[in-house]
């Protein structure tokens, strides 16, 4: 692994070597390392590209890191990660692809990742997108990721999401449904700059009896980038939801924000949110007066936002 | 030592908010008070550079500051603790501390900040300085934040507002033992007696006006009335809070 892939593997997974616990590095459409565990099996699918992680029941503190780097210009690389998570498990996967394009050709990454959290698991997923290119190469950095969750009774998912740099045009889709007294909380954050386009649609079908989800989606539009957001909570039985999008817009970005709610019982509790607007005055005299630059309180302000 | 050389503030409609203000502020505790409107947080906003004054000179140390940015008078020896406490989404309590203090603070110096505004570290540090915390708990990290800048002239706009007069009473203490260890100018801008009975002097604004500057037992009964009566201004903001 040359010195691009490796340093795309720190920005998507933070590894500066091969992981401890299960692993497995996709490499420019093809698998360059793996590991497996007592408890973690790693097999690759026959019929498409990709992969099923297959996590026992009862497995505890563990972790699985399957990253993937694109460092081929003008390659399109598709996934399809199928995770099984066993009764009772509780882990921690880290996904997350990183595209260095050098050419001038569109490179680019669609992963379908669908999960199935049995009874009384826990799983914590971690995934984050990243692009870079050299100075003056024309070729776009394009990712589609496509997540959808089942979670059976009492299980519980928390998602931390983001894309900070370097993507030209996504579409994130996230998909969940809730059996009872299942728990979904996603984290996503995103920053769109240049001309990038991110589209990110999430829909929650909450199913089971007690169920909830939180969905938090914190956003940055600089330059003339373009977001759109869309956020939809299904509450076909006594559940709570809750979504919120918080953006902040800068120089001539543009932001849809859309969230929506259904209720199909009066036992369902949604509320959404949704905010757009500049930074505030006040937060950059604040940190000024605590002796920082405007543009240093400017980028202290994003940096703890996405965070 | 800061020198108020004939400061006028005027908005942008034509009101004259500060008029002909001169002042040496080289005491070690002033308070400024006056009636709601007199001026007072104006004032401070001028010397944290986010006003720039109409008219006048301010110098500091000797010093003219007047033209210098926000950024350069926090660096050079001005803190502000605002009246109303900025929140950030984000942001931890830690992250802002640290950002006062100019280092990465450790888990030790947060303690002892916090712990002399009455707040458990622990219980905060990692928390995000936003609307999950209550009025009085801002404030209270507000003016944590100025004294962790330990800065040669501390502002503090209201140091009361927001905070019950319960904990107030403990709040007192904290100033009493800021004049105590602290090198630097200490001015506040506040209403409260307990306050302005530990100045070395006091300001008294009005309508923009310097209408008495000096020490507190000369300017307290004047304000007051007579000795043993209730100053109306004090009064009037005891019973807003």
């Amino acid at each position: 692994m040359g010195t691009i892939e490796q340093n795309i593997l720190k920005e998507v997974a933070g590894l500066d070597a091969l992981p401890v616990g299960a692993y497995n590095i996709r490499t420019n459409g093809t698998s360059s390392a793996r590991n497996t565990t007592a408890n973690i099996d790693i097999v690759t699918k026959e019929d498409k590209p990709g992969i099923d992680i297959i996590i026992k029941p009862g497995t505890k503190n563990e972790s699985v890191h399957i990253p993937v780097v694109v460092s081929q210009a003008g390659l399109k690389d598709m996934v399809y990660n199928d995770f099984f998570v066993g009764e009772g498990a509780d882990v921690t996967i880290v996904a997350g692809c990183g595209i260095h394009n050098c050419g001038s050709a569109d490179s680019g990454h669609d992963g379908i990742h669908t999960f199935y959290v049995e009874k009384g698991a826990k799983v914590r997923y971690i995934e984050k997108h990243y692009g870079e290119g050299d100075p003056g190469t024309t070729g776009k950095r394009l990712m589609n990721p496509t997540t959808i969750v089942h979670l059976k009774e009492d299980a519980e998912m928390i998602m931390e999401t983001s894309q900070i740099s370097g993507i030209d045009d996504t579409l994130r889709i996230t998909e969940a449904d809730l059996c009872d007294r299942a728990k979904l909380e996603i984290h996503d954050s995103i920053m769109t700059t240049g001309d990038q386009n991110a589209d990110a649609q999430f829909t929650a079908d909450l199913n089971g009896e007690d169920c909830a989800c939180n969905i938090v989606s914190r956003t940055v539009a600089r330059d003339h980038s373009k977001q759109h957001y869309t956020s939809t909570l299904n509450g076909n039985n006594r559940c709570a939801g809750h979504t919120e999008c918080d953006s902040i817009l800068m120089d001539q970005a543009y932001v849809l924000a859309t969230p929506q709610l259904s209720a199909a019982t009066t036992e369902a509790s949604l509320i959404h949110e949704a905010a757009i607007g500049k930074i505030a005055g006040e937060q950059l005299i604040k940190l000024m007066t605590l002796g920082l630059t405007e543009e240093e309180a400017e980028e202290q302000i994003i940096s703890g936002f996405l965070k | 030592m800061l020198e108020l050389q004939d400061i006028c503030y005027e908005t942008e409609d034509g009101k004259l908010i500060l008029d002909h203000i001169n002042a040496t502020i080289e005491d070690h505790f002033v308070v400024i008070t006056g009636p709601n409107g007199s001026g007072k947080s104006t004032l401070a906003k001028v010397i944290a550079g986010i006003n720039k004054p109409s008219q006048g000179r301010i110098l500091l140390n000797g010093e003219d500051i007047t033209d210098w940015s926000i950024t350069d008078r926090a660096n050079r020896g001005i803190s502000y603790a605002f009246q109303q406490p900025v929140r950030f989404k984000g942001l931890t309590i830690k992250d802002l501390m640290s950002l006062a203090a100019g280092k990465d603070a450790t888990v030790s110096e947060l303690c002892d900040l916090l712990s002399e505004v009455g707040l458990c570290a622990k219980d905060y540090i990692n928390r995000d300085l936003d609307g999950s915390l209550s009025g009085g708990e801002l404030k209270r990290i507000e003016i944590a934040m100025a004294f962790a800048r330990n800065s040669d002239l501390t502002l503090f706009d209201e140091p009361e507002a927001g905070i019950d007069l319960w904990s107030f009473q403990k709040l007192i203490h904290v100033f009493e033992k800021m004049v105590a260890v602290s090198d630097g100018n200490i001015l506040i801008i506040s209403h409260q007696e307990r306050i302005l009975d530990i100045a070395d002097k006091v300001l008294y604004l009005k309508d923009g006006k310097v209408e008495m500057y000096d020490t507190k037992d000369k300017v307290l009964p004047k304000i007051m009335g007579m000795p043993s009566s209730t100053c109306s201004v004090l009064t009037e903001k005891m019973k807003e809070d």
